[in-house]
């Protein structure tokens, strides 16, 4: 009889096997989808209601200074005022402050119309080389900039680091300057692991055309804040690279005068410069958009909330009316 | 006890058995020419040991896909035979290139897991089947070893020109030359249900020369060679000669046992081996089994081109953008983003050769868009298909437990179309029933006898609730199988008034007497007495025939021997209550045949007097009574009729005397018409007979359930109230598929029933001119105009349900091409289509017929090898594996074991899998565009240049890791309704039929929720990063920030969307869903802890730049709920206003009102199309005449 049993082919009973696991059977009846509506109303509006309070709390100043600053002789032809390295290329620019900027006051430089994230700009780079000095020669995949005139490597190799934003600014208020920091502006993991403490830069800028900045060869690539930002490529054609800090506050109703060394083309591509003072909060800095969207989706769903209710109490349906069933409406010949 | 030779009356004595031996002179002269090679030494080791002959093949049977081998290159051609993995191959080649904008590794891992889980699969399926042909190759025969003994032999060691020893009830193991049986004259019994599906059993008989040599000695020193036709695939033929003791014999078909059929009533049988493993007829007259692919499947890849289409579209526009924008970048001299040294570009970037640039970036553009087609979609079915049948073979309900045979799955790619079929083409005989006969009732002179209920009256029973009242005794149904006095097989008859010899008392019991004595006697069936216990058991040509024998020894006229000339009984005499010997001398026994519908035997009675019994279908039988034999007509019709409705075969029973005068003059001409050899000798017969068979004496009718496997009707019932289409497909003759129809309820009284037969006069007439032309052209004309009168009639009303039904010969003419449209338009009209008579190819040209001219989906279901082509050309075969048979398993595409457990497979498992699957790809297809579409949109910022928004290890593990599971976990585990609401609102089946879940609607439809999903993300993101400070400490984010936000969004928003999708939640659902979020950031954490040289821009992304930013988490909320408000809202609305049948059955599932009859039968009732079939119908239609008669006697007020 057990031998019987052993042999037989008769399936196990489980519930697993016979698929009678037990289970949630959720339906969206009436109650759970006001309840849902209604839930994710009364959470959305009150983080937008935050998010936006926090954003509104940002200071922010924006200061295009790409046209303002080609001498009118040159603003039919901006190309040829910067690419003439014998003009002088300092532009001063005054900024009123509207509200009191409190320290940490985080500089930046806004692009526009650069395409970072073009696919031959990305690629265009090499890692190795970035962090190791015995892999100088790994160059591959920067091309055109990989080799300068007597085809030694370029360290930084690639057309990112090539490319380097070089312009500069010097601020001051009251006539007096303001410090702008320049360290820890880049992700500490970059000089960590991505940027060799013990590689220089070599080479570079050395190929015939100049690019953009020019690097220090005394120090290492590690303590390069700069170019680690600028080769952290930007997702967006429009985007913004942290240029340093401002560890005073700066008070309201103050102007501030802009030194601007105006070195970067953008002329060529039609791009723009601006220069971008702001401060932060946990969210970071100035987005009404995070705000509003919160709020907005919350009120849809409040709306949407109070739709349904109406519905459910003017038009409450008959369950289980088989009339709507498709092959009901169109019977089958 | 092998040895022993039986001794018994000669069967070929009682068959007319003389066509069996045709003069086969003439063929042998082909011997040894072309096709005629084959040389086989018997008894001689190999049986080619003489002059270097060929070697033949083993018995070794081979059904495997593959062999180790072969299995490597031959399955990964078999993968890239497909378009999509096709694709994938050439894009993972593609990505070794400099035009690939992720890297190759990350592009090939992907394809390497899909097509080795692919392979795997393939792997473990063709493994299974050696598991199979092993069970069969490791059978064991007893095999002449030399000097006269036999040992125990494995089949696949089988050589040709051994001697085996097949005994009773085996199968041979290969074709066999028959040499000797435990049968004086040599003859056995063999059954070939398997190879043609006929159940009676056949009759092959050996040389004389050979005969003798009949033990297992007597083969120490047997020689002879056999000289036949090369291995062909002819059942019916064989040509060949045998060399013995120096002289040369003529062989035959009649001497050659089959491979696949078996030994019966036969103790053992002696053979030689002729043809072994793939040549034997039965493998080579098997046909490859075509692969099929669902309906579903094949939609699926018009999506998939269609996605394709999508893709190349997209990549043609990117790239002809692309290729504007590259050209502007210089200008002669001037360059214009100078930053991307568009003058000293290489090819793929140069502005100077901007269209060849354009051109490489097209297929660039074709690798990134690559993930919009799901890659992992057709290896998931797979699994998910697997898993599928693995429950399905596990079902409990689908378990059979007396023939302890589960549900077999053998082919795993058919799962959803289960729940589509629109049509049910089925078999009768062992598939519908039992192949089992029972005495259930009879009606003698006038009167009905038996209590016994059939299962088509339990079925109706069941279905009004109420218990049935069956002459005046309440019935209930529980469990009555188990009565112990209805053991008896093939008898279940009831009434006291009859049984232990009460007959005497009733008043016609002169009648009820020769009733019985006809019942006794008239037969050809063989007696085996048990010499122990006195039993007596009966060999009988059918199962009709066995069923009178056993009701007539249980009512006490118990038949125990038969010589050739005479039939002894013992039956209770009336007068002294003794059991009393009787011998009836056997004179003339005249054959049963389908066109004289009536067997009678001539006998004489101890007392010298001449009788004809005879017993034959009514339609035959009442035209042949004497006048003064019609007394009880009118009350045997009534009674007949009634059993017909019941689903009974009824034979009338009739007697006469026959005077001297009359049987000798009958009996020369009948002697002379049987020895005549002239073509008319049938005719000349049935004219002799037709002479005598007249004037008789009406007895009364049996009724015999032709038993219907356990739940037949009631599952035809829920089948047919699924909207499913049933036809039954037969070889039998016409009344009893009619029957049949009955007793399953395909049929009832009232409905109009359209017969389609070839006997009107001037066809008869034709036939007998012989002239094939005419007789083709009459009954095609004939068949025409009976088709097109039937559509007269379906079109004129409109209330009543029709049948058709069609024999196999008129078939023949209504499959022609010029009417078949107009056969299938009428076949289509009708309710219920019997075809009977039918021949296996018609059957399965009857299949295509359907599943081409109506395009829906076919399921054939069958258990002979005659049905093989019907199982193999319908959409999906399944096989009955309830009976010995194999050959119909194996080529059928499911194996259950009983007709019952369709139900369950269909309405339930087919529902699921169908439901399932078309969730689980327009899902894949959903995750995919949401994924394609972000990658597009971010491209089109990055200004079309082939830069991807992710790293590459995101894109690459995507489809592979972080979505699939949780669609798999749909396609396996999800369920709509439980089975129990499966079964009990089968109308839920429609919902596959109509493809409700898989038509363009849908599937569009959630196409589009993927692309609104997409859009939201993606630019809720940019905008909520770009271009501040994100994070406290004032950094922005970078193209890795960004990429990885929308990825996470992604995975979330797909993931919670599968979340709102599912019905059922399990575990299993909680730990992928969830599971696959989870392991996102989880793999997230692990790359980014990687060497910044692995991880590039992904290094420490999560624990440095991402974690810590509270707008990181707050855009991932914000996104995930945001892109599913669109489909919550659609799916609240229509969940409440508009719910599928589904969910409506969820709505009365979750209100609790299913516990509410009325309330269920409401919605059943409003929602059913009124069934024409099936036994409800016929209960419904029952009352409704009632109802009507009823009101008619109404005194109008």
């Amino acid at each position: 009889m057990d031998q019987k049993n052993k042999n037989s082919k008769k399936p196990v009973y489980s519930k697993f096997s016979q698929q009678e696991l037990p289970a949630w059977k959720p339906i969206l009846t009436p109650g759970w989808v006001i309840a849902s509506y209604i839930t994710i109303g009364a959470l959305f509006i009150p983080i937008g209601l935050l998010a936006w309070t926090a954003s509104d709390s940002v200071v922010e100043i924006v200061d295009r200074y790409d046209e303002a600053c080609v001498p009118d002789d040159f603003s039919k032809n901006p190309q040829s005022y910067i690419q003439n390295p014998n003009i002088k290329k300092t532009c001063t620019r005054s900024i009123k402050v509207p509200k009191k900027l409190v320290a940490p006051i985080f500089v930046y430089y806004q692009l526009e119309n650069f395409y970072q994230n073009h696919r031959r700009f990305v690629k265009s780079r090499s890692d190795k080389q970035l962090r190791d000095v015995k892999a100088e020669n790994d160059t591959k995949f920067c091309l055109p900039v990989a080799y300068d005139y007597d085809n030694k490597p370029i360290v930084p190799c690639g057309l990112i680091a090539w490319s380097l934003f070089n312009d500069t600014y010097k601020i001051s208020t009251r006539g007096k300057d303001i410090s702008i920091e320049k360290k820890g502006i880049a992700w500490k993991s970059d000089a960590k692991a991505k940027f060799g403490s013990n590689v220089y830069p070599k080479n570079f800028q050395k190929d015939g055309l100049i690019g953009g900045a020019t690097l220090d060869e005394s120090i290492p690539l590690s303590e390069q804040e700069d170019l680690m930002v600028w080769m952290r490529t930007a997702a967006l054609p429009t985007f913004r690279k942290l240029y340093g800090k401002i560890n005073t506050d700066i008070e309201a109703h103050d102007t501030i005068k802009v030194e601007i060394q105006n070195n970067y083309n953008t002329y060529k591509f039609g791009g723009r410069k601006k220069l971008v003072l702001s401060t932060t909060t946990w969210i970071g800095g100035k987005n009404d958009f995070v705000g509003m969207a919160y709020i907005s989706v919350g009120g849809i769903c409040l709306f949407m909330a109070i739709n349904f209710i109406l519905l459910y109490v003017f038009r409450p349906r008959r369950l289980g009316d088989p009339s709507y069933l498709s092959w009901n409406r169109h019977p089958i010949t | 006890m092998g040895t022993g030779r039986t001794k018994r009356v000669h069967f070929s004595k009682i068959y007319s058995f003389q066509c069996g031996r045709r003069r086969y002179d003439d063929d042998g002269s082909q011997i040894g020419g072309p096709g005629f090679s084959r040389v086989v030494y018997c008894n001689e080791t190999g049986g080619v040991s003489e002059g270097g002959q060929s070697y033949y093949a083993d018995n070794y049977m081979r059904s495997t896909k593959y062999t180790p081998m072969s299995f490597f290159p031959k399955s990964l051609f078999e993968q890239f035979r497909r378009v999509a993995n096709f694709f994938f191959l050439v894009t993972a080649i593609l990505s070794f290139t400099e035009l690939a904008p992720y890297s190759a590794v990350s592009a090939v891992l992907p394809l390497i897991v899909v097509i080795a889980a692919s392979m795997v699969k393939e792997g473990i399926e063709d493994w299974q089947r050696k598991q199979q042909d092993h069970e069969v190759n490791n059978r064991k025969v007893k095999v002449h070893r030399g000097g006269g003994v036999f040992e125990s032999r494995q089949w696949k060691k089988l050589k040709v020109g051994d001697i085996v020893k097949v005994e009773k009830d085996e199968f041979f193991p290969a074709d066999l030359l028959l040499l000797s049986s435990s049968y004086e004259d040599a003859i056995c019994y063999v059954e070939t249900m398997n190879l043609d599906g006929e159940t009676n059993l056949k009759l092959k008989q050996s040389l004389e020369a050979t005969s003798t040599i009949n033990d297992d000695s007597s083969f120490s020193n047997f020689k002879a060679a056999v000289k036949c036709e090369d291995p062909n695939a002819s059942l019916y033929t064989f040509v060949g000669t045998m060399e013995f003791q120096g002289q040369q014999y003529p062989l035959s078909p009649q001497q050659l046992l089959l491979r696949g059929s078996k030994l019966r009533n036969t103790d053992y049988i002696y053979g030689a081996v002729i043809f072994t493993g793939h040549d034997t007829k039965v493998i080579q007259n098997s046909t490859e089994p075509p692969s099929k692919r669902s309906g579903i499947e094949r939609r699926m890849d018009s999506v998939i081109y269609f996605m394709f289409f999508i893709m190349f579209l997209t990549a043609f526009l990117g790239s002809v953008y692309f290729g504007i924008v590259t050209k502007n970048d210089l200008d002669g001299d001037r360059q214009k983003r100078w930053y991307l040294a568009p003058d000293r570009s290489d090819i793929y970037f140069d502005p100077n050769r901007a269209p060849i640039a354009a051109i490489y970036h097209f297929l660039t553009d074709l690798l990134l868009y690559s993930y919009l087609i799901p890659i992992s979609l057709y290896v998931s079915i797979e699994v998910v298909k697997v898993l599928q049948t693995i429950f399905i073979n596990n079902d409990i309900h689908m378990y059979y437990e007396e023939a302890d045979k589960p549900a077999h799955a053998r082919t795993s790619n058919l799962t959803e179309e289960l729940g589509q079929i629109n049509t049910i083409l089925s078999d009768k005989t062992g598939t519908l029933t039992c192949n089992s006969m029972e005495f259930i009732k009879c009606s003698i002179a006038g009167t009905a006898y038996g209590r016994g209920v059939t299962e088509v009256e339990k079925a109706m029973a069941k279905r009004m609730g109420s218990p049935l009242i069956v002459n005046g005794r309440d019935k209930y149904f529980d469990d009555d199988d188990n009565d112990p006095s209805l053991s008896v097989k093939g008898y279940n008859f009831e009434d006291e008034r009859i049984t232990n010899g009460y007959w005497i008392h009733e008043p016609h019991s002169d009648v009820i007497q020769k009733f019985f004595r006809l019942l006794a006697i008239c037969h050809t069936a063989i007696p085996d007495v048990d010499e122990e216990t006195g039993k007596v058991t009966y060999e009988a040509e059918s199962p009709d025939e066995a069923a009178f024998v056993i009701a007539a020894r249980e009512l006490g006229f118990e038949f125990y021997k038969r010589t050739q000339t005479t039939v002894s009984f013992v039956e209770l005499d009336p007068v002294s209550k003794k059991r009393v010997e009787r011998t009836y001398e056997l004179l003339n026994v005249l054959e049963f045949n389908s066109a004289r519908k009536r067997m009678s035997v001539i006998v004489k009675d101890e007392d010298g007097k001449l009788l004809l019994l005879s017993k034959g279908a009514d339609s035959v039988m009442f035209a042949r009574l004497a006048k003064n034999g019609r007394e009880f007509e009118e009350n045997t019709k009534k009674h007949v009729n009634q059993y017909a409705d019941a689903g009974l075969r009824t034979l009338i029973l009739a007697y006469r005397e026959v005077t001297d005068k009359e049987y000798e003059a009958f009996n020369e001409k009948f002697t002379e018409a049987k020895n005549s050899v002239s073509a008319d000798r049938d005719d000349l017969i049935d004219e002799a007979t037709a002479e005598i068979e007249k004037d008789l004496i009406l007895l009364g009718a049996t009724a015999v359930e032709d038993k219907l496997q356990k739940g037949v009707p009631e599952c035809i019932d829920k089948l047919a109230q699924a909207g499913i289409k049933i036809w039954v497909l037969t070889g039998d003759k016409m009344e009893t598929a009619i029957n049949i129809g009955f007793s399953c309820s395909l049929l009832r009284e009232g409905m109009k029933q359209i017969t389609i037969i070839l006997e009107s006069p001037e066809i008869i007439a034709a036939e007998k001119e012989g002239d094939e032309n005419v007789i083709a052209k009459i009954s095609k004309e004939s068949v025409k105009k009976q088709i097109l009168a039937g559509k007269a009639q379906l079109s004129a009303s409109t209330s009543e349900a029709f049948a058709l039904i069609i024999d196999g010969k008129s078939l023949a003419y209504a499959l022609r091409d010029s009417i078949k449209n107009t056969f299938l338009e009428l076949a289509v009209g009708c309710a219920s289509v019997i075809c009977c008579r039918s021949s296996p190819k018609q059957k399965a040209l009857v299949t295509r017929l359907v599943k081409e001219g109506t395009g829906k989906t076919t399921l054939a279901i069958g258990d002979g090898a005659n049905d093989v082509g019907m199982l193999q050309e319908a959409d999906i075969g399944i096989g009955i594996s309830g009976v010995e048979g194999m050959q119909a398993v194996m080529s059928s595409d499911i194996a259950i074991a009983q007709f019952r457990f369709l139900e369950r497979l269909l309405l339930v498992h087919g529902h699921w899998c169908y439901r399932r699957i078309s969730s689980m790809i327009c899902y894949f297809f959903y995750k995919n565009i949401v994924f394609g579409t972000t990658i597009f949109l971010y491209e089109a910022y990055a200004s079309f240049s082939g830069q991807a928004a992710y790293n590459d290890w995101y894109l690459s593990l995507y489809n592979v890791f972080f979505t699939s599971l949780p669609a798999i976990a749909l396609g396996v585990f999800d369920q709509d309704v439980s089975a129990r609401f499966c079964l009990k609102f089968p109308l839920l089946y429609q919902e596959g039929v109509q493809n409700t879940l898989f038509r363009w609607r849908r599937i569009f439809g959630w196409m589009l929720n993927g692309l609104a999903s997409s859009v939201i993300i993606f630019f809720l993101c940019i905008r909520a990063l770009d271009p501040e400070a994100y994070n406290k400490n004032g950094k922005t984010a970078g193209l890795e920030v960004v990429g990885t936000t929308i990825y996470t969004c992604v995975v979330w928003v797909v993931n919670c969307q599968m979340a709102l999708a599912v019905n059922y939640f399990t575990l299993i659902q909680h730990i992928f869903i969830w599971g696959g979020i989870i392991l996102w950031y989880l793999f997230l954490l692990g790359y980014g802890a990687m060497p910044a040289t692995i991880s590039t821009t992904a290094y420490k992304v999560f624990v440095e730049t991402l974690a810590p930013a509270p707008s990181y988490w707050f855009v991932t909320l914000f996104a995930s709920i945001a892109a599913l408000i669109p489909y919550f809202c659609y799916n609240a609305v229509q969940m409440r206003f508009f719910p599928a049948y589904h969910g409506m059955i969820q709505w009365i599932r979750h209100e609790g009102n299913c516990e509410d009859p009325e309330y269920v039968q409401m919605v059943r009732q409003r929602s059913i199309r009124t069934t024409t079939v099936g036994y409800t119908a016929r209960s419904i239609a029952r009352d409704n005449t009632l109802s009507h008669l009823n009101l008619e006697r109404q005194p109008p007020k």
